[in-house]
């Protein structure tokens, strides 16, 4: 074949993501393990997954060599998530708040109604 | 020069780059997509698609977590096991999670070898990417089945606490479970077309007739490396939180 067809990389590369996973994984595991809590364990969290998500996405798919034309269908659509997160809390903290309130068993003021 | 693919092999000249190639490669009044055959293509929309819908579990999860009043159960305990005399946290889950990222190694090497045009390596590879999957299907259904059996959760209720709890777990686990179940017959197809050498000859599609060639192998494995990605945030969110 004179030409090589399709994505075509040296497969160092797929190593040492490969390996960057495995390590990636272990410590968010060790978040758990190790009973990190509140901000510190949030921030853990995210960072490795976001990291993992990325490294397959732009490595074991292949997105860091794909044209700017597929990569922004891929990576653009799902920005709007963010907004719909956004909405998720507001409304859970409205609802959580609402079921505090009215059907807490412990809620003396709901009592006085009956 | 080693980018080129086969399906464009007509496109001799120079492509732009950057914002300037965005905007010539969707203005081009031709394919949008250059130099990926449409299969790929047609596989990134499905997995953008794919993408919304975990999404909205996600989303839909965290929703009923934050809005419940009943406790949470602690995934960590739950999730624990007794090995070697002692309870290790979440041990399962992370096992599981290992059992996944290596199947996404072997399947990133398969495509690799695939172009290399290596029948043999390919089909291996392949397999042992199926019979990874296939290892985290059977232990999620030990996790399923531990659960259903000796915690007592259930889709509509949950002993533990929230009984959310056991509506989000089903919901999400299980797809993803589905997802990777599907995958693993896909991958058995594709090894054996691979071991057959129907990529080597070109040969005809069972289904639309194309000649079937190694791009097959890295459409396939997009779908496996985003089955993988999926659980990187279940992992997160679900069992991390």
């Amino acid at each position: 074949m004179a030409q090589v067809e399709g994505q075509q990389h040296p497969l160092g590369i797929y190593f040492k993501i490969w390996i960057l996973l495995f390590v990636l994984s272990a410590a968010s595991y060790m978040v758990d393990y190790l009973h990190f809590v509140g901000w510190l364990r949030w921030f853990l969290i995210i960072i490795f997954m976001l990291l993992k998500a990325g490294l397959i996405v732009a490595v074991f798919m292949h997105m860091v060599w794909e044209r700017f034309a597929l990569v922004y269908v891929v990576i653009v659509p799902p920005l709007l998530l963010i907004v719909f997160v956004g909405i998720g809390v507001l409304e859970a903290d409205y609802t959580f708040f609402a079921r505090d309130v009215f059907f807490s068993p412990n809620n003396f003021v709901i009592e006085a109604h009956h | 020069m080693t980018q080129t693919s086969h399906a464009t092999t007509a496109d001799s000249t120079e492509l732009l780059r950057g914002t300037a190639g965005v905007i010539a490669d969707w203005s081009s009044d031709q394919r949008a997509f250059k130099r990926v055959p449409w299969g790929k293509a047609m596989m990134w929309i499905f997995l953008v698609s794919d993408t919304f819908i975990f999404s909205c579990f996600l989303i839909g999860y965290m929703t009923v977590r934050v809005s419940t009043t009943d406790p949470w159960p602690n995934p960590s305990e739950v999730f624990a096991l007794t090995m070697f005399g002692e309870k290790i946290p979440l041990i399962l889950i992370a096992i599981m999670t290992f059992v996944l990222i290596t199947s996404s190694g072997t399947m990133a090497l398969a495509v690799n070898f695939g172009y290399r045009r290596n029948r043999k390596v390919t089909f291996i590879l392949l397999l042992a990417t199926a019979l990874l999957g296939a290892t985290f299907v059977g232990m999620q259904a030990f996790e399923w089945t531990k659960l259903i059996t000796e915690e007592g959760v259930r889709p509509w209720a949950n002993p533990l606490g929230a009984p959310q709890f056991g509506s989000v777990f089903f919901m999400i686990t299980g797809f993803h479970g589905t997802h990777v179940s599907i995958g693993v017959l896909f991958l058995i197809i594709v090894a054996v077309k691979v071991l057959r050498g129907n990529m080597d000859d070109e040969r005809p599609g069972f289904m639309t007739g194309r000649p079937q060639r190694y791009e097959m192998v890295e459409t396939m494995g997009l779908y496996w490396h985003f089955v993988d990605l999926v659980w990187v945030f279940i992992f997160a969110f679900f069992y991390l939180w």
